[in-house]
């Protein structure tokens, strides 16, 4: 019992994760219907940012709790620039082009940002700093659950809730909604559908910028690769809970999270990926739309 | 108060409107009619800024807005209901409303507005609550008007308002742009394939073919001109 209460809890926290990236996939799919490939790499950059300002900050002799709120604002400064950016230059000029062109021009930018980070940085793994203590009040459950799974656990919890509130009841939400369903129609109510568009960028790069710092700082290590394996999953969660659904991007991250934390400890973690990936071909064979997508009406 | 100059506009290489002009007057209820594809959509989207003119300009209250972008064209008080209402399906009544209300701040204003609303359409009211995407077409309808409304249009943009509708719906309708119109002293571009309808309410129309205005006159005019009755009116 105690061995799937353990697995269960490590599958909670790789679900977390998934989620956190799998909303920005869902917003802008939501928003603009694009698959944005270069994801990911929004993910990949902000754990970099992290380790780049928690390294010096280190060095610099900070408290911990200093070093985690600094290195998180900035990575998700910086992580939504890159956002923002790459939805200008690289979606937006393609904005009334035919579908596959903006597809296209993201998996382009996700090689691109890879190569680039490659370059600038190096292609070795590095050492991320341990961002997290374990905390004294966790001993009695240490082997079950670590303090950093904790956190990474109520890091996203209250992620979630801030950006179903902020969804529900600001202005901001409420445009985006309305862009959602219908774009001209909310153009014609006077929303300035550019600048949702930039909003949803930046509210997706903060989430997986904030990923990226925890799960960085969880497994100790990162390299210029990390946001194709991470994308490639948040993807799957995301469709697996139904594209372009908020709640389902959170439910399929933990679905996903669950059985490849369940399929490891039960099976082998050769398989991790197989089971993954044959939850998403069983998903997509009986609910083509997700778990809680809406199936979509194509009007010609 | 709006004025079109030889406006023309195209999708891709279709050439959909070929020089239209027409003005429109402070207080007027004017209706554009025409047959399927003649421009008649495009016409409004041109005004709106959804798709621009490439040459010609749109001057409101002197002003050229065909460089402006929709919500810019929207603050400054044209509000259109496009064809097909566009009702933001998964949002509620109440939401819709809301949103038709997105520029302002002047929260009695809105709320004394929703109240008016509910008095022109009381069936709107009791479906508050329910999303848009349930609604019925011609409540839907209703919905759309009103959200548009919510805006304080200085001229309101109607684009087929009658379409799919039962002939009572219809009815109330019209009477209803014809209320708005007295009340608020609203002004009322009406485009219309129902063409009797619109003329009865309108004070001038024009008619346009193949993206060109082929005909303008006063409503009345227009509803005992031979021509018009024998393309438009089924007469």
């Amino acid at each position: 019992m105690e061995y799937f209460i353990e697995l269960f809890l490590s599958g909670l926290t790789r679900g977390s994760i998934y989620a956190l990236i799998a909303l920005g996939y869902t917003m802008v799919y939501g928003i603009i219907g694009l698959i944005n490939f270069a994801h990911g790499e929004i993910y990949m950059i902000g754990a970099f940012t992290a380790f780049i300002i928690s390294t010096v900050l280190s060095i610099y002799g900070f408290p911990l709790l200093g070093i985690i709120v600094l290195a998180g604002l900035a990575a998700a400064v910086w992580a939504s620039a890159y956002g923002y950016t790459i939805e200008k230059l690289a979606y937006r000029p393609l904005r009334h082009a035919p579908r596959l062109s903006p597809l296209i021009s993201a998996i382009g930018m996700s090689i691109f940002l890879q190569n680039y980070v490659l370059l600038a940085q190096t292609s070795d793994f590095l050492p991320f700093p341990e961002l997290i203590p374990e905390f004294d009040f966790m001993e009695p459950v240490a082997h079950i659950i670590g303090s950093s799974d904790l956190v990474i656990i109520l890091t996203t919890a209250a992620a979630m809730v801030i950006l179903t509130l902020v969804i529900k009841f600001t202005r901001i939400g409420k445009a985006m909604r309305a862009t959602s369903q219908d774009r001209m129609m909310a153009m014609l109510t006077g929303i300035n559908v550019d600048r949702v568009i930039s909003t949803t960028f930046i509210i997706g790069s903060t989430l997986a910028a904030v990923g990226g710092l925890l799960i960085a700082s969880h497994i100790g290590q990162i390299n210029f690769f990390i946001g194709f394996i991470a994308g490639i999953k948040a993807f799957t969660a995301a469709v697996l809970g139904g594209i372009g659904s908020i709640p389902g991007a959170v439910l399929g991250g933990f679905v996903l999270g669950l059985t490849e934390s369940f399929a490891t400890g039960y099976v082998s973690s050769d398989y991790e990926d197989v089971f993954a990936f044959s939850l998403l071909v069983l998903i997509l064979i009986f609910k083509p739309s997700g778990i809680l997508g809406r199936a979509e009406i194509q009007k010609v | 108060m709006l004025e079109l100059n030889d406006i023309h506009t195209y999708y891709g290489n279709i050439h959909a409107l070929k020089g239209i002009s027409l003005n429109i007057n402070e207080g007027e209820i004017i209706t554009l009619i025409g047959a399927n594809g003649a421009g008649k959509s495009t016409t409004l989207m041109s005004i709106s800024g959804i798709t621009k003119p490439k040459t010609g300009e749109v001057l409101f209250r002197g002003e050229p807005i065909h460089g402006k972008s929709p919500d810019e064209i929207v603050r400054m008080g044209i509000c259109q209901v496009p064809e097909g209402r566009h009702i933001f399906p998964q949002l509620t009544v109440q939401e819709n409303l809301d949103m038709g209300a997105f520029l302002r701040n002047d929260k009695a204003g809105i709320s004394r507005d929703i109240d008016y609303v509910f008095s022109l359409f009381p069936i709107l009211k009791t479906r508050r609550n329910q999303p848009g995407g349930n609604l019925s077409g011609g409540e839907q309808q209703m919905l759309a008007m009103s959200r548009a409304l919510m805006a304080h249009p200085k001229l309101l943009l109607l684009d087929e308002p009658s379409m799919g509708l039962a002939p009572l719906i219809i009815q109330q309708i019209f009477e209803i742009i014809k209320k708005i119109n007295d009340e608020h002293n609203t002004t009322i571009f009406l485009v219309e394939q129902n063409a009797n309808q619109a003329l009865q309410i309108a004070d001038r129309g024009y008619v346009i073919e193949n993206g060109a205005v082929s005909m303008h006159d006063s409503a009345d005019k227009l509803l005992s001109n031979p021509d018009v009755q024998k393309a438009y009116l089924g007469i």
